[in-house]
């Protein structure tokens, strides 16, 4: 085997003819569902909700906190990690999802400790949601500020 | 009514998700980044709240509609203190949230151990 | 002294090193596959007991082990050298496993090679008579891998159709200058060979290369073909993984025929087992060699064998910086001895 750059090129492309693609459509129409399935279920709580008439803030942390709350819930009991690989984003990009980037590896990093192991380890897949979610909303809120 | 429309808008954004993932092999990790992200982005734009308006929970219940909060937070805490809410806006937009999070993770992590496929 | 290298890559024993007992202990899913009833121990949970991932892979090395070694009718005082390996960071899943054994040791890491190259080791210090008898063999784990290289097993994720399963379990031989069983008559040694794949979740094509180069550097050297061999089995490929190497070779003027075939291929039933790719980790090679291999050489099905574990030498940390994954593979020539 030679290492060269032409040599990795040709090889690079019996890589990718080799390799099969994921079947795309599927995993859309099952993400479409799922996806929708947990939104759904969110506009259920959502209207329920809405009929103590606790303002839209108060609602929609409500139905925020619920589902993170079954997220966790199935998270626990390893079924969301299961779902997670028939749904692909329709278990993902839900809220649920991100509850589960967090609670999934403060359950595996536990044997290492309560403050080095679950606790440090609780934000490694959605600390960077937060670090750039929080510097997305500072410059919307330096433009806002200065441009209007 | 509403309930299909949030399956609609949910979905759709879901399958947003799926095709990223599918063709550029991105982990989840990044894909929950990138959608809060432009979530905000589309907030501060002012073109978030229309989806919202449609969509219902379809549109707040993926992480777009977290990053969507993050902006509104922010441009309404600019309203109402001024420049130093560009500081506490955002944040204060994803409290409840976060700290679920944190909550139900520390609590679960407790109760539960990692488990085999 | 007798030159013992036959080429670049090849070294041919004086005499031939025995295989002389065997040892292949599981997980579970790996116990449901295709090879479940070969093996000698599955464990019932992948935990294996333990309460820890890491704790439950050195529960499997300390087995596996002790199984080799009682059933090369010996006691743990007739090994001279422990050589083996892992995939968990600085090797601790051997580290743990052996430590209460007290026998000398030398930890290895060749990643999924680490059968292929503990083996090419003890041969050579048996043929160096540096010792009578070596205990070789590799393990890996599942979710310990999962949790070290990937991501918590709970966090919900699709795997492309391109990755691989790591093979919970441990397999390990003790090899001997006396005795009965197969032979290692002859080693080729690979070369690390990166041809700039960069995508973990498709390490058969990360190593095919290198499985390539110790397939050409070894018809190179003793001037045989493929079909010298009964059975040419590499590491843990996978069905993309062997399909490349296929290709390359036809490239390089040698038919890999009905003859290859690749332990990852063997040790799951990719329909049933939403295993995709195959399998993978150092215990694939060592366990399937151990149950399935083994037992078709000691009767005399399989004549003489190439066996071929392939590795990738990467890192979490290297992957993250953008890195190519380069591969390497250990060749290891063994012969039924059979009547």
């Amino acid at each position: 085997m030679e290492e060269t750059t032409q040599a990795k090129q040709i090889y690079d492309k019996m890589v990718k003819e080799a390799s099969p693609d994921s079947p795309i459509v599927l995993n859309c129409i099952k993400a479409f569902v799922s996806g929708g399935f947990i939104c759904t279920i969110g506009q259920l709580l959502r209207n329920y909700i809405e009929t103590f008439s606790l303002g839209e803030d108060t609602t929609s942390l409500i139905v925020c906190v619920i589902l993170i709350l079954a997220s966790a819930i199935l998270t626990g009991l390893g079924l969301y990690g299961k779902l997670g690989k028939y749904c692909g984003a329709g278990t993902i990009v839900p809220i649920t999802g991100f509850a589960n980037s967090v609670v999934s590896p403060a359950i595996e990093f536990k044997k290492e400790g309560f403050v080095f192991g679950m606790a440090a380890k609780m934000f490694l897949i959605a600390g960077p949601v937060i670090v750039y979610g929080t510097l997305t909303s500072i410059i919307v809120g330096l433009i806002y500020y200065f441009v209007g | 009514m509403d309930l299909v429309k949030a399956f609609l808008v949910g979905g759709a954004i879901c399958v947003i998700g799926q095709i990223l993932i599918d063709k550029t092999k991105l982990m989840s990790g990044r894909i929950l980044v990138m959608f809060v992200c432009i979530g905000c982005i589309l907030g501060g734009l002012g073109w978030y709240a229309p989806i919202e308006e449609f969509g219902g929970a379809g549109a707040t219940v993926p992480l777009t509609g977290f990053g969507y909060n993050l902006a509104k937070g922010v441009m309404e805490e600019v309203d109402s203190v001024g420049f130093w809410g560009i500081f506490t806006g955002g944040m204060k937009a994803a409290a409840g949230g976060i700290t679920a999070a944190v909550v139900f993770a520390f609590l679960t992590a407790l109760v539960c151990n990692p488990k085999e496929k | 002294m007798k030159n013992k290298r036959i080429g670049a890559q090849t070294v041919k024993l004086s005499e031939p090193v025995v295989i002389a007992g065997v040892s292949s202990v599981v997980g579970p899913k790996e116990g449901e596959g295709p090879l479940g009833n070969l093996f000698d121990t599955v464990a019932k949970e992948a935990l294996y007991g333990e309460d820890s991932w890491e704790k439950a892979e050195s529960k499997f090395v300390t087995e596996a082990l002790q199984l080799a070694v009682e059933k090369a009718g010996k006691t743990m005082e007739d090994i001279d050298y422990i050589l083996c390996g892992d995939l968990l960071n600085q090797c601790t899943g051997t580290t743990f496993g052996i430590k209460d054994f007290k026998v000398p040791y030398f930890g290895l890491f060749g990643a999924c090679s680490t059968m292929g190259e503990s083996m090419s080791l003890g041969a050579m210090l048996l043929d160096g008579g540096f010792a009578e008898n070596v205990l070789v063999g590799a393990s890996s784990h599942f979710c310990a891998a999962e949790k070290q290289f990937r991501f918590p097993l709970a966090l919900g994720t699709q795997r492309p159709p391109s990755a691989t399963w790591t093979v919970t379990g441990d397999g390990s031989a003790v090899l001997s200058k006396k005795g009965k069983g197969p032979v290692i008559t002859e080693i080729t040694t690979g070369k690390i060979i990166d041809m700039g794949v960069t995508d973990t979740m498709n390490m058969g094509a990360a190593m095919a290369p290198a499985a390539v180069n110790v397939l050409t550097a070894h018809f190179k050297d003793t001037g045989r073909q493929p079909n010298y061999y009964d059975v040419i089995a590499t590491g843990d490929l996978g069905y993309i993984g062997k399909q490349l190497v296929i290709e390359l070779m036809a490239k390089e003027g040698y038919e890999m025929g009905e003859n290859f075939t690749d332990c990852g291929i063997e040790i799951f039933d990719k329909q049933n087992q939403d295993t995709h790719s195959g399998g993978s980790g150092c215990a694939c090679s060592a366990v399937t060699f151990a149950s399935y291999f083994y037992k078709k050489l000691s009767e005399g099905e399989i004549g003489r064998m190439l066996f071929i574990p392939t590795g990738a030498l990467m890192s979490p940390t290297t992957s993250q910086q953008g890195s190519t994954i380069p591969g390497i593979a250990h060749g290891v020539v063994i012969e039924s001895r059979k009547e």
